[in-house]
């Protein structure tokens, strides 16, 4: 019998049925939960834990496990915060963290008894007692994976044997109390068409029944959704192998899980034949289990039990209809006999487009709207909508040549660019595809647009709206530079500002100030500029800029008011709170090669497993974990698709050859010399090659953890030990802009964009595996590394490759340095822009460390005298160091440079 | 019971079998005691702190160091009035509550000081009537912070002491009253368990240190009529809770008096596979914020507690006075004491 407590106890006896373990407040299992918790408002995920405990969650599995959250931080403060919630606090939490400190730093915080989750025997025996011993001192239960140094255990036997070993470990040596032990044994996917698999689902059951019925008191817990995992995207099978597995497993003893309760179908509503099927595959009843399984989940996709079939009725309905179906779903199959059906119905081809056309196009932006239909579908629309326009076009020009009769009249003119110095244009294009959708007219200038070039032709073209996008920090500051160019030559369109770097308190604080006689806007993504647009070129554009007005106002007071409250150590306190290694009896791994290397006419089919989807999918505003988000509830039908059609055009992209890729690494003598990392020609030490210069955390800690800068991981100078560093550029972008070119032509923006974002991927997934040959041949400090894609994306291999630009190093000049060492403009073919943007986009840098406790980290906000001291040290001026470092200063530099 | 290891294997051997056989009396209260002498601001502080750059008129635990005489003089009473326990008076000797009266440094000394008057007053009684062994539990307060509630209504995720800062307190206490020579320890008037947890955790690790170990005894209070501890949690969830410090005793003192106890300590006899144990406040505080409740009521009560089963350890907590103790001595004597349920017997690992 389990007990454990929040204000309240819960017991768990052997009469208690299954206990479902709340997963909503888990970042890794949430995509809401995890936005909430990045972006700091606990009051809103404090809702998500309420709300989970009110419709009967018994425990609530916390966990804090995202890369770029300080995970300590954010365990203590919302564990802390549930404490004052007695609705919420009053059942157990299961603390949940792939890192030991972040369970102990949760452990702290709870009074009640608790359930850690989880630890294993993965890196062996010492510590595997070490860290059970104190959970038993902490008070809590403790999931135990049934993982060895050896791996996860995937036979009976192999599951049987650890998780015995791991019973009389705890039980005998640490003294845990048999009853607070829960073993998972793991459950692995089957039918993947692998034999080697297909006996998984009963390895588990069995290991199950035999740790229920020989290892007394246990329990026996998993997660489910990995069963099933070959049948992603087709959720009617996935729910029913959930449910035929946990009532084969519960039936044996399985007590507890982490399981969508909403999504469970009740094992007897299962159609027959599927449900034989499926038992076949999980109890591995015969070898043709898994073809069998397949040859009808076909049919169970979609609506429950029923056949899919292709439904041809709409093709039935008046033309207008069919085009608005096709607009609505993205068929370009019908689009062109319509559209020329429609053109005899109506006296002039113009009415096409106005009338049929854009009707279907406003059902697509009503949908879009009310968040019914999701980016890529709407691209996709607009691409339909291109192939009817582009069909009625002679007939246009025909009938302005026979009756001079002009086009049509838009609902408004915007003005796009990517301001000077950046290159990064994904966002934009997708903003302007979405615009042209809503039938406005977009003139976009491209990338790397001068204020002159952008005012000119705002000028020549009389248009309604200016956008400007960027990537990159230095970007910013250009868009300060646009609005006050504009106030200068007397402008008072609107400026809207969107990209990955900007935000509403920017806009507000540092863009708006610049303009006076128009108003800036900050718009967050496509789904919003199209509003935004709407009501500026409409009746409501006055009440919407006052609107803007004030908010910005309240907004800078609020920025202003909050600065002093964010306490920061000095950098002499933030260094000796540094990140101190223990560098004693540390030998360096040595480089296979010192200097650099080039790689030309790179084979990019090899990336294809290194590439990380998840963000894919966020450039297509679709946010949430790869691939779960092919099957989730809202966006799955339109994630779907998009992914099938990545993979088709990646297929083309590496048979047919339409890009070249190209990188350059080095590695170089280093030592640290305070905050500068040190590079030397040779390996004498003796001539000083060049210096990277990092830059400090100066966040006041309230807990242990260290004021971290990037020299921290390289060998100080006087320990006199032998260290080195690396650096790499690498680009997946040549012939980008040729393709690019090709689908402008076609007016196929789906294509474009899709194109866009996969070469942006490849770069990453480029960098990722460069990383790896790093690690295993050209470095070689891990010769015999194996890690899944998931572990590769988790980060969870020795050493970093930090860019400068990116939160461990903010500093975009850093660059330059890098790109001198590895003479990246020559040997790769990348390009530095006067922002320090590289060209072409799909193009990635950055440092290697190779000291395996390096990490990365976010320098976060810094203080004057650090940006002082960076600058002397950089042998720059103050105002130059605070214009790069603009956006992590925490104090209002003395001279404000508006760049003119 | 799994103690096979501790400082003095004999003592605690012969407090197990002791507890088998008859039902425990711990003393009454030290400090309303002390409150009756009406020490002046010059007494507290003794020569020692005569300089001492505040008042520590009220820190009761400084007078193990300047009025050790009058300490020892209590413990005596309450053995005289037939205690079989007495508690050391350290209730407020860690660095944290000392921190009210700048007194952190002194800290250790006042919970060695503290064990050795108590042992020494315990000694004596032994040697009296060998027949009745003594014991000392030295006294481990709650600390006047609270590692799961806020002390800022605005910012209830704030905290004024962490897990860390306690663990050290508690765990720099214990020790002293180990070195001291007290029998056992006593986790008392716990009103948050948070606070508790990292007393058990440093106990625990001391334990781990010095290779032995002495029986620890758990104790919570109820203070208001919810029936849960100020931190929120029922008496069921307490346990839960602390039980992985597998006590030789749990149970409530303090609070609201007995009457108001009964439920609750019912509650924890029914859940709870170790020994029981209940030393109420005598009744509530009247209008002089007085403890008025007399012996013989106080010892019905208790007498009560006894004979329904319930109890393995009795004793008195504020306004209790040996006269409390020696009532309570003779209404639980000849009683048996509570049976470990049976069905929580396969429990205790």
């Amino acid at each position: 019998m389990m007990q454990l407590s929040g204000l309240e106890p819960f017991t768990i006896t052997s009469d208690t049925n299954f206990v479902n373990v709340g997963e909503r407040t888990n970042v890794t299992g949430s995509a809401k939960f995890r936005k909430l918790i990045t972006n700091g408002d606990y009051d809103a995920a404090l809702s998500v834990a309420r709300e989970q405990v009110e419709n009967g969650a018994q425990i609530i599995d916390v966990n804090m496990d995202e890369g770029l959250l300080d995970s300590e931080e954010a365990m203590v403060t919302f564990l802390n915060l549930i404490a004052a919630e007695p609705d919420i606090a009053r059942v157990p939490v299961m603390v949940d963290s792939s890192k030991w400190t972040v369970i102990e730093a949760g452990l702290k915080c709870l009074q009640g008894k608790a359930i850690v989750n989880s630890i294993s025997m993965k890196e062996g025996k010492e510590a595997f007692i070490a860290v059970a011993k104190k959970v038993r001192r902490y008070g809590a239960a403790v999931v135990v994976m049934a993982f060895d140094e050896d791996g996860q255990a995937d036979t009976a036997q192999r599951k049987i044997d650890i998780c015995k070993m791991s019973y009389d470990i705890l039980v005998n040596e640490v003294g845990f109390d048999p009853s607070d032990i829960i073993f998972d044994p793991n459950v692995f996917a089957v039918a993947t068409g692998i034999e080697e698999h297909n006996n998984y689902g009963v390895d588990f059951i069995e290991a199950c029944a035999w740790i229920r019925k020989n290892l007394k008191g246990a329990h026996v817990s998993g997660g489910i959704s990995n069963l099933s995992f070959s049948f992603r995207g087709n959720n009617l099978v996935r729910e029913a192998m959930h449910s035929v597995f946990l009532y084969h497993a519960i039936k044996v003893g399985m007590d507890m899980g982490i399981v969508n309760a909403g999504q469970l179908v009740l094992y007897d509503d299962i159609d027959a034949e599927l449900r034989e099927r499926i038992e076949d595959v999980i109890l591995n009843r015969r070898d043709d289990g898994t073809d069998r399984l397949l040859e009808i989940a076909e049919r169970f996709r979609g609506e429950k039990g029923k056949p899919r079939i292709v439904d041809l009725k709409w093709r039935e309905l008046p033309v207008a209809k069919r085009l608005e179906h096709s607009l609505v779903h993205g068929i370009n199959k019908f689009v062109v006999e319509d559209t020329e059906e429609a053109r005899q119905n109506f006296d002039r081809p113009l009415h096409v487009i106005e009338g049929p056309l854009m009707d279907g196009m406003n059902v697509v932006g009503d949908l879009f709207g009310d968040g019914k239909m999701f980016l890529p579908q709407v691209v996709k629309s607009a691409r339909v909508m291109k192939q009817a326009v582009n069909y009625l076009m002679p007939f246009m020009d025909a009938e302005k040549a026979e009756l001079g009769i002009e086009g049509s009249s838009s609902n408004g003119k915007i003005l796009m660019a990517t301001v000077k110095g950046d290159v990064h244009d994904i966002g934009k294009n997708i903003v302007g595809v979405v615009l042209q959708c809503n039938n406005f007219e977009v003139i976009d200038l491209g990338v790397m647009v001068p204020s002159s070039e952008i005012l000119r032709r705002a000028r020549e073209e009389n248009v309604d709206v200016i956008g400007l996008s960027g990537l990159i920090t230095p970007s910013l500051d250009e868009m300060c530079h646009v609005a006050a160019e504009m106030e200068r030559e007397g402008f008072d369109l609107p400026l809207l500002i969107g990209g990955a770097t900007t935000s509403r308190i920017h806009t507000a604080v540092k863009i708006d100030p610049n303009y006076h006689k128009g108003q800036t806007i900050y718009v967050t993504d496509a789904s919003r500029a199209v509003g935004v647009v709407t009501k500026l070129v409409g009746d409501a554009r006055d009440d919407l800029l006052a609107e803007v007005k004030v908010d910005y106002i309240q907004a800078a007071e609020q920025h202003a008011r909050s600065r002093g409250k964010k306490q920061r150590l000095s950098i002499e306190d933030a260094r000796s709170n540094g990140f101190k290694i223990d560098w004693q009896g540390y030998e360096a791994p040595r480089p296979s090669f010192l200097g650099t290397k080039t790689f030309v006419d790179y084979d990019l089919s090899s990336l294809k497993d290194y590439i990380d989807w998840a963000p894919f999918f966020s450039t297509w505003e679709m946010k949430g974990q790869f691939p779960a988000i092919l099957e989730d509830d809202v966006y799955g039908e339109a994630a779907r698709p998009l992914y099938a059609d990545a993979l088709e055009m990646l297929e083309k992209i590496f048979n047919e050859k339409w890009l070249t890729a190209s990188a350059v690494i080095g590695f170089w003598p280093a030592a640290a010399v305070g905050d500068d990392i040190r590079l030397y020609t040779d390996e004498t030490r003796t001539v000083e090659l060049a210096t990277f210069h990092s830059l400090r955390q100066q966040i006041a800690r309230k807990t242990v953890r260290k004021n971290v800068a990037m020299s921290d991981f390289i060998a100080p100078l006087e320990t006199g030990i032998n260290d080195y560093v690396g650096g790499f550029a690498v680009t997946s972008g040549k012939g980008e802009e040729d393709i690019i070119a090709g689908f402008e032509k076609d007016g196929d923006d789906y294509s474009k964009i899709l194109f866009q974002s996969l070469a942006d991927r490849l770069a990453e997934a480029m960098a990722e595996q460069m990383h790896e040959r790093v690690r295993r041949e050209f470095w070689g400090y891990a010769p015999d590394e194996i890690l899944s894609r998931a572990d590769l994306i988790g980060e969870s291999y020795q050493g970093i490759r930090p860019a400068p630009g990116y939160p461990s190093q903010p500093d975009h000049t850093e660059k330059r340095t890098l790109f001198d060492l590895l003479d990246a403009e020559e040997q790769a073919g990348i390009q530095l822009t006067e922002s320090f943007a590289m060209w072409p986009a799909s193009a990635v840098s950055g440092m290697y460390f190779s000291h395996p406790e390096s990490h990365y980290f976010g320098v976060g906000k810094i203080e004057r005298d650090q940006v002082e001291d960076y600058a002397s040290r950089k042998g720059i001026t103050l105002v130059e160091a605070e214009r790069w470092l603009a956006p992590i200063l925490n104090y209002e530099p003395r001279s404000r440079t508006v760049a003119a | 019971m799994a103690f096979e290891n501790f400082i003095k294997p004999d003592r605690t051997q012969e407090l197990l079998q002791l507890a088998k056989n008859r039902i425990l009396v711990m003393d009454g209260a030290m400090g309303t005691m002390l409150q009756d002498y009406k020490f002046t601001e010059e007494q507290f502080r003794g020569d020692r702190f005569a300089r001492w750059n505040q008042d520590i008129k009220g820190n009761n635990d400084i007078l193990n160091l300047t009025q050790p005489d009058t300490v020892k003089e209590i413990h005596a009473a309450f053995f005289d009035a037939g205690a079989d326990i007495i508690e050391t008076n350290t209730f407020s000797s860690t660095t944290i509550a000392q921190a009210d009266y700048a007194m952190e440094s002194i800290a250790f000394e006042l919970n060695y000081q503290g064990a050795r008057i108590a042992s020494e007053a315990a000694r004596k009684a032994t040697d009296r009537d060998p027949s009745r062994p003594r014991f000392v539990a030295g006294a481990i307060g709650p600390t006047n912070r609270s590692a799961s509630i806020s002390p800022d209504v605005n910012n209830p995720g704030f905290r004024n002491v962490t897990f860390d800062d306690l663990r050290t307190a508690y765990g720099d206490a214990a020790r002293a009253l180990l070195l001291g020579g007290v029998d056992l320890l006593l986790v008392e008037t716990i009103f948050d368990t948070l606070n508790a947890k990292a007393a058990v955790f440093a106990i625990d690790e001391l334990f781990e240190e010095l290779g032995t170990k002495v029986p620890v005894m758990i104790s919570g209070t109820i203070t208001d009529r919810s029936g849960r501890t100020l931190s929120g949690q029922t008496p069921t969830a307490f346990w839960y809770s602390v039980s992985h410090a597998d006590p030789f005793s749990i149970g409530l003192n303090c609070a609201l008096g007995a009457e108001e106890m009964r439920a609750h300590i019912d509650e924890i006899s029914t859940v709870a596979p170790t020994l029981v144990c209940a030393y109420p406040n005598a009744g509530l505080p009247n209008e002089f914020g007085e403890y008025d409740e007399s012996p013989a009521h106080m010892a019905g009560m208790l007498g009560e507690f006894a004979r329904s089963g319930l109890v393995n350890v009795v004793g008195g907590c504020c306004g209790t006075t040996p006269a409390h103790i020696k009532e309570i001595v003779d209404a639980v004597s000849g009683v048996k004491p509570r049976v470990i349920p049976s069905r929580l017997q396969g429990l205790v690992a």
